[in-house]
């Protein structure tokens, strides 16, 4: 496992391991949260922010947690860091919190996060758990952007509250509104495998 | 009546899966047949109940009257990992069928982010004790509606011809898309 090349470890976040599209990981915030660019872009800054720094602490203090108590710790760890990031956008960008709501908190139990702690973090080096927290949250980050956008030019008409599409456009508001992030979500998993499916018959 | 409205409310209107997109993961992950969506619905219904009450009480004369309310994140997720523990002991001890029947769920429910959506929108919602109960059963009975009926319609879907590369979580996400869209004619029933 330690063999792979560093740029590698940073790559595969983004295509081949995706935490949405192919692990299916942290569903929740990435429906939740996509009826406007905006909203994903906080969110996924968030996320980041938590996975990073959580990836760094529990990488390294491995050594010093008892294996028993190993997910009750990162537990721990992560919800110190979402409190902070809580903490932060409630008292900078109070509409941003007051639009994201419950989900920010709900960070903690994003299966993202405690996913690559147990599975990288936890027996990797600290250089390596940050390059790796760094591909995935990347790979977060694009998901969110690729399905917000989607749904609020279909939606509204607009990107980042930017009118794109003319007068003429009626918007579908059902994109904005939850069967909307299910219906996207779920055509663009069929476009990635069929994109992966051509690459592959391609090589 | 209030009471009857936060009810029918979580159930129906706000449902916690179709809604509020909580407990995804288990929604997809454990819908594939009929019996197990209703031992997860049951588990998950059942763990909600108590958290609900666990996490009024520890808000209300731990939290606020201490000034404590940034504290919330973590302690409302230590609850819930100690109390899944709890009941797991507590059920194997007492009601082995149900153990049986449990099985597996039980222990997952722990990173069920519906669990701990249900303790902060009660929290945020700034329910009394009784209309959180109410809001914590409701929940439950909601996300099991939603998974019994999403294994039925995977069931039949088994025997249908899906395109290659929409099979397994595409087209549950669509169907959901669709459920969700029908679960919309609720929401005029309650203003």
């Amino acid at each position: 496992m330690a063999s792979k090349p560093l740029s590698q470890e940073f790559t595969k976040g983004l295509w081949g391991e995706n935490p949405i599209f192919r692990q299916l990981l942290g569903m929740c915030p990435t429906l939740a949260v996509t009826n406007a660019v905006i909203n994903g872009i906080a969110m996924s800054l968030a996320t980041s922010f938590v996975l990073i720094f959580s990836s760094l602490v529990v990488a390294s203090i491995k050594k010093l947690i008892p294996s028993q108590v190993r997910i009750a710790s990162y537990i721990v760890v992560i919800a110190s860091f979402v409190t902070m990031a809580d903490r932060f956008l409630a008292a900078f960008f109070p509409p941003i919190s007051k639009n994201l709501g419950p989900y920010i908190p709900l960070i903690v139990v994003n299966c993202i996060i405690l996913g690559r702690q147990e599975a990288f973090s936890s027996k990797n080096s600290v250089g390596r758990s940050l390059i790796d927290a760094f591909g995935m949250s990347l790979g977060f980050t694009l998901a969110l952007l690729v399905l917000s956008s989607i749904r609020e030019i279909l939606g509204a008409g607009t990107w980042l509250g930017h009118q794109v599409l003319g007068s003429w456009f009626e918007p579908w508001i059902i994109m904005i509104l939850p069967p909307g992030a299910f219906l996207t979500l779920g055509i663009l998993l069929g476009i990635i495998i069929l994109i992966d499916q051509k690459l592959q018959r391609s090589k | 009546m209030e009471l009857l409205a936060i009810f029918i409310s979580a159930i129906l209107i706000n449902n916690f899966v179709l809604h509020y997109f909580l407990g995804i993961c288990p929604f997809l992950g454990v819908s594939k047949k009929i019996d197990s969506a209703v031992s997860m619905g049951l588990a998950v219904t059942f763990v909600m109940t108590i958290t609900a009450i666990v996490s009024w009480i520890i808000n209300h004369w731990i939290l606020i009257p201490f000034n404590l309310e940034y504290l919330q994140i973590v302690s409302f997720i230590l609850i819930i990992a100690s109390l899944v523990q709890l009941v797991e002991m507590f059920i194997r001890k007492s009601s082995p069928p149900l153990y049986q029947a449990l099985g597996i769920y039980l222990p997952l429910i722990t990173t069920n982010c519906a669990i701990m959506g249900l303790a902060l929108l009660a929290a945020l919602k700034n329910y009394n004790f009784v209309e959180t109960v109410i809001f914590g059963v409701g929940s439950g009975v909601g996300f099991t509606l939603a998974i019994v009926l999403m294994a039925g319609i995977r069931e039949q879907l088994d025997l249908a011809d899906v395109p290659e590369p929409l099979k397994g979580a595409g087209i549950a996400l669509i169907v959901a898309g669709i459920m969700a869209l029908g679960f919309f004619g609720f929401s005029g029933m309650i203003k």
